[in-house]
C-alpha cells in the first residue's frame, strides 16, 4: 500500500505547492489525480518517485519510507524521455542491468510485443513517432516489475484516438502484474477510463479538494450513461476546486455523493 | 506523430550501403568543382601567356615541387616532424583539457575554484608564450609541444565544460529514476550524452594544434612543414611555400577526418537536420 502522509512542499523559491496531502491507495489499486494547472500534480508525483524531497510529511510504499528512487516504484515521464543513444530494446532493459542477458532479452521482447512494437527492438528512438515512443517509455518502467508504477500525465501530447489505445494498452499491461497505479492527468475522460478513484486537487496551495470513487466494472463502457455520469461528477468537482473562493478548511473533504454544494 | 499505432511493420532503416557511397562521392566531387575549376582557367590564363607566374606559380609546377619533395624523401621528413609534434601537443593538450572540463563542469566548486584563473590565461594571446616557453624548455622539441598543448587545451576544456554542464536534467533524471551510482550515471547517462560536443572539442582542439605548428615550427626548426614554409620565404621559392601549404592543408584535413571516421560508429543515433544530407 502506498500512503501519503501529511506532505508538504515548498520550494526554494517560496511557492508553497503542496499543503498537508494525505492519501492511501491500495497495492493493485489506480487512482488518477487531476486538477488544473499548477496545481501540485507533478510536484506530488516527484515526491512519491523520491526524485525529489518533501518540506514535511512522507511517502511510503508498504510502510516503508520514500527518501530516495525506489526500487519497487517505476516513473513515467510527460515526455518519453527514452535514452537517444540506446536502441528501443536497450531503452527497454536499461532498468534490467542485474538480470542475465537472456533474461532481459526475453523481458524485452515480451514487452514490445504487448505493446505492439514487435520488431522495433533495434530502431533509435528517433525513428518513433510520439505514440510509439511514450508506449516504449512505460513498459521501460513496467519491465522492471515495479510494485507501484507514477505516471506524469503520459498522453498529454498526443491525439484523442493514440490516446485511447494507449489507455487500453496501459490497462491491457496492468491486468498482468497488477501494480498500483497513480496516474496524473488533465483529461477527466482519461481518469474515469482507467481510475479506480479521481482524486481532485485544488490549487495555490495544492491540496486534495475531492476524492471520487469510480465504480463501474471494467471493461468500461465509454459510451455508457453511467461512464457519463462519473465523468460529470469528476469535471464538476474540478470546476468547484478551480473557481472555489473559500479561505480553504483544512481535513474537510468535499463529497459529490452527498451533493456536493460547491 | 499521430499515425503512432497504426503501421506495425518495421522498416529497414539503413540505406544500401552502395547508395550510401554513391552520395558521398557525388557530394565529393561537387566539393572539387570549384577549387579545380579555379586551377584549371589560372594554369590556362599561363600557359597562354597572360599572367606573370614569378610570384604565384601555376598549379602544374606546385605539383611538380611536392612531386619531387615527396621522390627525395624529403616531404616525408617534413611531414614526420610536423605529425609528431602535432600529435604530442594534442596528446597533451587535450588530456589536460578534457581532465580539467570534466572536472569544472561536473563540480560547481571546482568550476569557482579553477575557471576565472583559466579564463585569465585563455585570455593571453597564446603566442606571448613562446619567449618563456623558449626559455623555459629550450628552442627544440619540449617548448614547440608545450606551444602546440597550450593552443589545443582551451578549445577542449571550454567544450568539455560547456558539454558536461548542459546535459538535460531530464535525462539524468533517468538514470536518477532507475537508481544508478554516481559511477554508473556518468558512464550510462552523462559520457554518451556529452558524446557529440565531446567530439566537436577534440576537432576544434586538433585545428588549433595546426595552427600552433605552423607558429612553432616558423619560429626556428630545421624540419617540419612549417621550416618549409620559411625556407621556401628566405630562398624565393613560392613553388616551396604553396607545396608546404598544400601538405598542410592535406594534413590537417586527414587528422579530422580521421576523428570523424573514428568515432561515426557512436553517433549513428543522432537526430539532427542534416542527417542523410
Ligand atoms: N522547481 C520549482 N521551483 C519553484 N516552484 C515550482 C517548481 N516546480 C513547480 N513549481 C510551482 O509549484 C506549483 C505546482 O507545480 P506542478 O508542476 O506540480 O503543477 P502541475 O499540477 O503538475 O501543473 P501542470 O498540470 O501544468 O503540469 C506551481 O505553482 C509551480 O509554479
Ligand atoms: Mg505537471
Amino acid at each position: 500500500m502506498l500512503t501519503i502522509d501529511a506532505l508538504c512542499k515548498i520550494y526554494p523559491n517560496g511557492t508553497q505547492a503542496l499543503e498537508q496531502i494525505s492519501l492511501n491507495v491500495d497495492a493493485g489499486e489506480i487512482v488518477a489525480l487531476v486538477g488544473g494547472s499548477g496545481c501540485g500534480k507533478t510536484t506530488l508525483l516527484r515526491m512519491i518517485s523520491g526524485l525529489e524531497a518533501p518540506t514535511r510529511g512522507h511517502a511510503a510504499l508498504d510502510g516503508e519510507e520514500i527518501r530516495a528512487p525506489h526500487p519497487a516504484v517505476g516513473m513515467v515521464f510527460q515526455e518519453a524521455r527514452l535514452l537517444p543513444w540506446l536502441t528501443v530494446a536497450e531503452n527497454i532493459s536499461f532498468g534490467l542491468d542485474d538480470l542475465p542477458k537472456a533474461e532481459q532479452d526475453a523481458r524485452v521482447d515480451e514487452a514490445l510485443l504487448r505493446v505492439g512494437l514487435a520488431g522495433y527492438g533495434k530502431r533509435w528512438p528517433r525513428e518513433l513517432s510520439g505514440g510509439q515512443a511514450q508506449r516504449v517509455s512505460i513498459v521501460r518502467a513496467l519491465v522492471t516489475q515495479p510494485k507501484a508504477l507514477l505516471l506524469d500525465e503520459p498522453f498529454s501530447a498526443l491525439d484523442a484516438l493514440t490516446r485511447t489505445k494507449l489507455q487500453d494498452h496501459l490497462l491491457a499491461l496492468w491486468e498482468t502484474h497488477r501494480p498500483t497505479l497513480v496516474l496524473v492527468t488533465h483529461d477527466v475522460e482519461e481518469a474515469v477510463a482507467l481510475a479506480d478513484r479521481a482524486i481532485v486537487l485544488q490549487p495555490k496551495p495544492g491540496r486534495i479538494f475531492a476524492d471520487i470513487p469510480i465504480d463501474l466494472p471494467r471493461p468500461r463502457d465509454r459510451l455508457s450513461p453511467e461512464f457519463a455520469e462519473a465523468k460529470r461528477l469528476v469535471l464538476k468537482a474540478l470546476d468547484g476546486s478551480i473557481n472555489q473562493p473559500n479561505p480553504h478548511q483544512p481535513g474537510k473533504v468535499y463529497s459529490p455523493a452527498a451533493g456536493g454544494s460547491f | 506523430m499521430s499515425e503512432a499505432t497504426l503501421d506495425t511493420s518495421p522498416t529497414t532503416n539503413a540505406q544500401p550501403q552502395a547508395a550510401r557511397f554513391a552520395v558521398f562521392g557525388t557530394s565529393f566531387v561537387i566539393g572539387l568543382v570549384l577549387p579545380v575549376t579555379a586551377a584549371l582557367l589560372y594554369e590556362g590564363a599561363f600557359r597562354l601567356g597572360l599572367v606573370q607566374a614569378r610570384l604565384l606559380p601555376p598549379p602544374s609546377r606546385i605539383f611538380t615541387t611536392l612531386w619531387t619533395l615527396a621522390k627525395t624523401g624529403e616531404l616525408t621528413t617534413h611531414v614526420l616532424a610536423t605529425t609528431v609534434r602535432v600529435g604530442m601537443g594534442f596528446g597533451l593538450g587535450a588530456l589536460v583539457g578534457m581532465f580539467l572540463g570534466a572536472l569544472t563542469g561536473a563540480s560547481r566548486n571546482a568550476r569557482r575554484l579553477l575557471d576565472p584563473t583559466l579564463q585569465g590565461l585563455r585570455a593571453i594571446p597564446s603566442l606571448a608564450w613562446v619567449p618563456l616557453f623558449i626559455l623555459w624548455l629550450g628552442i627544440f622539441e619540449s617548448s614547440k609541444i608545450a606551444l602546440i598543448a597550450v593552443g589545443v587545451f582551451f578549445p577542449v576544456y571550454l567544450g568539455v565544460m560547456a558539454a558536461i554542464a548542459n546535459v538535460d536534467r531530464k535525462i539524468v533524471e533517468v538514470g536518477r529514476a532507475f537508481r544508478l551510482s554516481r559511477l554508473a550515471l556518468v558512464r550510462r547517462v552523462l559520457l554518451p550524452a556529452i558524446l557529440p560536443d565531446f567530439i566537436i572539442a577534440i576537432r576544434s582542439g586538433l585545428g588549433m594544434g595546426f595552427m600552433f605548428v605552423v607558429a612553432a615550427e616558423i619560429m626556428g626548426a630545421s624540419e617540419g612543414l612549417g621550416y618549409l614554409l620559411v625556407d621556401g620565404q628566405q630562398l624565393g621559392k613560392p613553388d616551396q611555400i604553396l607545396a608546404a601549404i598544400i601538405a598542410f592543408a592535406v594534413l590537417g584535413k586527414f587528422g579530422d577526418w580521421l576523428i570523424v571516421v573514428l568515432t561515426k560508429p557512436f553517433l549513428t543515433w543522432q537526430d539532427t537536420h542534416q542527417r542523410g544530407a
